[in-house]
Formats: structure tokens, C-alpha cells, sequence
């Protein structure tokens, strides 16, 4: 069968208010309102990409952000310009120094470079389940943190990466957001994705009936490290200047608690869970800050809003643990039927 | 300096900083062990122990009863993510344990930074732990915080030892690590064997908490983490989930990073933590059972 169509078109549609937003936004509102949406689109790029591994195949990593980190690095050192390079990064091979690239070439590399270290990461982790591989993973993530410290001749080591063109503007992140929803889209509700949530319900059984377990997995993991690594590089492109520790275990539980408030199993979840935990981050950042009401002062409480995000995680935990749209998808109304209705008449066909 | 001094002071410290591993990854192996949980939060549970140790110094009480109270305080606190966050979800899928740990860690160590601020502290060692012993004209150092690191953690070893084989509820622990269900059957009291089993792991946590944080001279909020990733990597090397493993990987991987410092080249020692991780990921990979359990099979 193939894939369902109304899918990709549903989000296409929000896709053309979402260019309206991403054009429109810079004239209408406020600089900070545009900064919460492009960070939203941003993150929701992250963590569509974290989904494809993580939700839809079953396969928990916690070391994504290694490719979303590297990416950014990759990109940063690809972007900054030739001066830049020599003044920051003397000691760069000859290979990389004469040149400096564009913003989208540079994406597309990090990205590329995202995925091919995800193959060879891939290919041994891959055959692991459960917590192994999350703890697996997680020592990669840990490997490239150290990796990024001390190969100072390429990334400054743990001073400040500093110069990357700050490039990434709205409408590139609502494009880049675009594509990554609907090559996703497109992946998961498509045989192979079916083949993906195979392995990830009943890994013994999808083997039973000839679905080669390490294929779905690393494609979905392959896939997931080229769109880490292109927002990494949109990231690096955002803030401008970062360092390893940017991208360590604080991003990782950031994009995980976002994942999975979201819902693990669906695409249109991912970004609910990115806008739900930015708001509410925002929200609580502004209390932490402290205020007054009346007479009363309220100090500052610096992490007391990561606390309340905390408890927020385990309650979900505890009491909706697939999330607030589990395997559900938001179709717009387009097709009257939730993408899991249309899921099982495929299967009765 | 001769040749066989240079060693022995390596035995020395691979000695020392194996017993803070070993100590550490015993409380993971327990816990994991009966819940077949990878706990995230143990090493806030360290943190916790070391602060509570720090504050009661600061309030003028003598180091070893601070110290006892910071081991309390840190079994108290596993008794309480026990039961707030970690019973609820007892049956949940793999993933959604993992995830619940890791947001106790985060909210810990949150909290930790709300009350303490992230700097880090000094911790006040008493001067008869600070002095330091020098042999064979100060070629061989080494101080009384780590002549008592490695006493106690023998001593706590073997109390451990003692404790899950000579008494019920240790046998208890055991059995349910084996096979849970079973163990419920047979008339076991599994939320008993549980509750112990999270005080005596966050004991060892806060023990080992004091010790790491003694030997390092400060405290901070974050203190707990890298012990936790380093104690992982020695569990699963001697075998996830078994004590003599957890005990035979800590000191295992304390001897690797002190071979690495002292023995290989100084292009190579800053990547010591890149060598103790793709080490984790070779035996998760090949020998997925560790050590001690060469036949047990986890992959797909």
C-alpha cells in the first residue's frame, strides 16, 4: 500500500501558515516573540528527529545530541569566514582553511557528516535494546563531548566556539522544519515505517516474519542523525557562539522532556510537546526571576523552574505515559480519521 | 625516583580511586539488581550525602558523626525516590524507568543548585585525615583520606557481604534479583525486600558521596555525575546487576585510568573518559553479561 497521502498534505497545509507566520511574524509582533517562535520551530526540528529513533522504532537514545553537537561544530567550522579561521582556528588542516561556505551548504554537510557518523555509530549500537543502548548511546554522547574538548586544533577545545554568521533567520527554520516534517512524515507512514513500529512493539516477532530488526533501526537512527545534525547546524548559526558543553546532558533532558510530553508515537506530538514545554518554560523563567505583588517580594530561584518541569515529567510518567498525543496524529480535519484509524484499515486490506 | 617506586605509588592511587568505583557501582548493581533499574539518581543520592556532611561540619559537629548523618540522609532520600517516583512506575516499560531516574537527577540536582547555588564549597577535612604519609623519602605519598577510603569501603564490602548472606531479608534480595516473580510466589514480601534494597544502595551512595567529595575537597550540585557515568561503565564490566561484579569493575576501571595517566603518552591521557566509554560499548557490544556472566544474552 502506499502511503497514506493526506498526511504529507495536511502538513503541507499547516506548512503555508506556518510561511505566513515565518514572514509575517518579524512585522507583527515583537522581537521576543519571534525569538520564542523560531527557537519552537527550532527545537520542534530536534526533537522530530529525536522521535524517529526514540519513538517511532523503539529504540531509546540518549546520545543524540553527540549529533546534533557535532553538526554544529561541523557547520561552525565550514561557515566562519577565511580570516576568522585563521585568527581563531590556527592550528585548522590546510584541507579546511582556504574556503568558507555558504549557510545551506553548510547545513547540508553537518548534516551529512551527522549521518555518517550515525552509520558508524550505528551499525555495532544498533543491535542492542532496552537500556543498553540507551547507556550505550550515552557513552558515544559522552565520547564526543570529550572528543569536542580536546580536539582544540578543530573546535577551540572548551573555550568558547566564537564567529559562526548568525544566519539562521525565521523563515530558514520554518523551511528547514518543513522538510524535515515531511520527509518524516513521509518515512513513517510508509511501509517502511510500518516495518519501524514493528520492531519497536514486538522486536521478536517482526524478526519472525523476516523484518531485518538492525535495518529498520538504523535507518530510522541514520535518518534521525541528519536532521540532528542540520539543526545543529541552524542552531550554531542561531547563537552564534556555543562550546562543547552546549550540547551535552542539559540539552539531552530538555529534548527528551519535550519528546516525551509530546507523545513518543507521533509526528504532530513532537511539536506539541516542543510548544507546551517552551511556553511553559518561559513562564516559569519569568517567575524564577522573581517579582513583586504588593508588598509581597518574591525572590529570584534560579532552577526552580527546571524543579516544576521535573515533577511535570514524572506525573506524565506516572499517569499518561504515552504522552499527550501518544500514537495519535493531528490531521487538520483534513481526513476526518486519526492517522492510527487509517493505520489499522491498511493493515485490513 | 626508581622504577618500582613509580609503580607502587600508582598501585596506590589505582587502589584509592578503584574503592570510590567499586563503592559507588555497588549501589547501582544492587538496585539494579532487584528492579532491573538503571538509576540515574544515585549519584544525586551521593550528592545529598556529601552536602548533608558539609553542613553539619559547618555547624560544628566532629566529622565522623557528620558523616554518619550524611550516609542516613542519603538512605533516607532512596527511600523516599523509592517511594514517591520510582514505585508507581515499578511495572512500566524499560524506557519509561530510565526516564523517570533521569528526572529525579534533574530535579535533584536542581534543587541542589536552588539551595546551594552551583560554585562549588570547600569541604572542611579534619587535619588528621589531611596528613599525609611519605615512604621511601617522599617518592611513595599518600594521605589518611585515602588510607580510610579503602578501609571503609573494605569494611562496608564485607558488612554487605554479611548482610545478603546471612540474614532474610539479604537472602530476600537476592532471590528477587534472580527472579521476582518467583520470589513473590514462594511468599517473599517484594515491597520490603525493594524498600531495603533502595536504603542500602543510597547508603553506599551517601558513603561513597562523602568519601569522593573528602578526596576532591569541594562539593557542588553536579558532583554526583561523573562518578555515576564512571560507576556504570564498572558495573557493566564486571557484570550489571551483580555485587562481586560492581566490586571487580570499580577496581578494574580505577586501574585503567590510573595506567592511562601514568603510562601512556600526554596526547592521549586527555581522552582517558573517550577510552573508559567506547570500553563500555565494547562489552555491551561483545560481552554483554560482563565478566562474571559471560553468557548472558541481551541483544535485540
Amino acid at each position: 500500500m502506499k502511503a497514506d497521502p493526506r498526511i504529507p498534505i495536511a502538513v503541507g497545509a499547516a506548512l503555508l501558515l506556518a510561511a505566513g507566520v515565518a514572514f509575517g511574524a518579524p512585522h507583527m509582533v515583537g522581537d521576543y516573540f519571534v525569538r520564542i517562535l523560531l527557537l519552537i520551530a527550532l527545537n520542534s526540528i530536534l526533537v522530530l528527529s529525536l522521535s524517529l529513533s526514540n519513538g517511532f522504532t523503539g529504540v531509546f537514545s540518549l546520545g543524540h545530541v553527540g549529533f546534533i553537537g557535532a553538526g554544529a561544530y561541523a557547520a561552525g567550522i565550514l561557515s566562519l569566514t577565511v580570516q576568522q579561521k585563521k585568527a581563531l582556528l590556527p592550528h585548522l588542516p590546510d584541507l579546511l582553511n582556504w574556503f568558507s561556505l555558504p549557510f545551506l551548504p553548510a547545513t547540508l554537510v553537518a548534516g551529512l557528516f551527522a549521518a555518517l557518523l550515525a552509520v558508524i555509530v550505528g551499525y555495532p549500537l544498533m543491535r542492542l535494546s532496552g537500556y543498553f543502548v540507551s547507556v550505550a548511546t550515552m557513552g558515544f554522547l559522552i565520547i564526543v563531548n570529550v572528543v569536542l574538548i580536546n580536539a582544540s586544533d578543530f573546535t577551540r577545545g572548551a573555550r568558547t566556539f566564537t564567529g559562526v554568521p548568525l544566519a539562521t533567520t525565521l523563515p530558514w527554520v520554518i523551511g528547514w522544519l518543513a522538510v524535515t516534517l515531511l520527509v518524516l512524515a513521509r518515512l513513517v507512514y510508509s511501509p517502511f515505517g510500518r516495518r519501524m513500529k514493528a520492531v519497536r512493539d514486538d522486536t521478536i516477532a517482526a524478526s519472525a516474519v523476516g523484518i531485518s530488526v538492525l535495518r529498520a533501526r538504523l535507518v530510522a537512527f541514520v535518518i534521525g542523525a541528519f536532521f540532528a545534525g542540520v539543526g545543529g547546524s541552524l542552531y550554531a548559526h542561531y547563537l552564534g557562539s556555543f562550546s562543547p558543553n552546549t550540547f551535552y546532558f542539559a540539552m539531552t533532558m530538555n529534548l527528551i522532556a519535550m519528546l516525551v510530553l509530546g507523545g513518543m508515537g507521533s509526528l504532530s506530538g513532537a511539536i506539541i510537546g516542543v510548544i507546551c514545554v517552551s511556553i511553559l518554560s518561559e513562564l516559569l523563567r519569568s517567575v524564577e526571576r522573581g517579582f513583586t505583588i504588593g508588598d509581597i517580594t518574591v525572590p529570584a530561584l534560579f532552577g526552580a523552574s527546571q524543579i516544576v518541569l521535573g515533577f511535570l515529567f514524572i506525573l506524565i510518567m506516572i499517569f499518561r505515559p504515552k504522552g499527550i498525543m501518544g500514537d495519535r496524529e493531528l490531521t487538520f480535519g483534513l481526513s476526518g480519521r486519526s492517522a492510527n484509524q487509517n493505520h489499522k484499515e491498511g493493515k485490513d486490506r | 625516583m626508581s622504577q618500582l617506586e613509580y609503580i607502587l605509588q600508582q598501585v596506590i592511587n589505582a587502589v584509592s580511586l578503584g574503592s570510590l568505583y567499586a563503592l559507588v557501582a555497588v549501589g547501582l548493581s544492587i538496585v539494579f539488581g532487584v528492579l532491573k533499574l538503571t538509576n540515574f539518581a544515585h549519584g544525586d543520592v551521593m550528592m545529598v550525602g556529601a552536602f548533608t556532611t558539609v553542613l553539619l561540619i559547618g555547624l560544628g559537629m566532629p566529622f565522623v558523626p557528620a558523616m554518619i548523618c550524611g550516609i542516613a540522609a542519603s538512605a533516607i532520600a532512596g527511600f523516599l525516590i523509592e517511594r514517591i517516583a520510582y514505585r508507581p512506575i515499578r511495572n512500566a516499560p524499560d524506557v519509561t524507568r530510565l526516564l523517570t531516574s533521569l528526572a529525579v537527577t534533574y530535579i535533584l540536582e536542581n534543587l541542589g543548585i536552588l539551595l546551594f547555588t552551583s560554585s562549588p564549597r570547600n569541604f572542611p577535612l579534619p587535619d588528621i585525615l589531611n596528613s599525609s604519609w611519605q615512604l621511601s623519602g617522599g617518592a611513595i605519598t599518600f594521605t589518611n583520606i585515602n588510607v580510610l577510603t579503602v578501609l571503609l569501603t573494605f569494611v562496608s564490602l564485607i558488612g554487605l557481604g554479611w548482610f545478603i548472606t546471612r540474614t532474610t531479608i539479604g537472602l530476600g534480595m537476592r532471590a528477587a534479583a534472580e527472579d521476582m516473580q518467583a520470589a513473590q510466589l514462594v511468599g517473599l514480601n517484594v515491597n520490603k525486600v525493594i524498600v531495603v534494597a533502595f536504603i542500602v544502595a543510597s547508603a553506599y551512595a551517601g558513603l561513597a558521596g562523602v568519601l569522593w567529595a573528602a578526596q576532591a575537597g569541594v562539593v557542588q550540585p553536579q558532583m554526583g555525575f561523573t562518578p555515576l557515568l564512571k560507576a556504570f561503565v564498572a558495573a557493566i564490566i564486571g557484570g550489571f546487576g551483580s555485587i562481586s561484579g560492581a566490586l571487580l569493575g570499580g577496581y578494574m576501571l580505577g586501574a585503567l585510568e590510573i595506567f592511562i595517566i601514568a603510562f601512556l603518552p600526554d596526547t592521549v591521557v586527555p581522552y582517558r573518559d573517550a577510552i573508559v566509554f567506547a570500553l563500555l560499548i565494547a562489552f555491551l557490544l561483545f560481552r554483554p553479561g560482563g565478566l562474571l556472566q559471560p553468557n548472558r544474552e541481551i541483544k535485540l
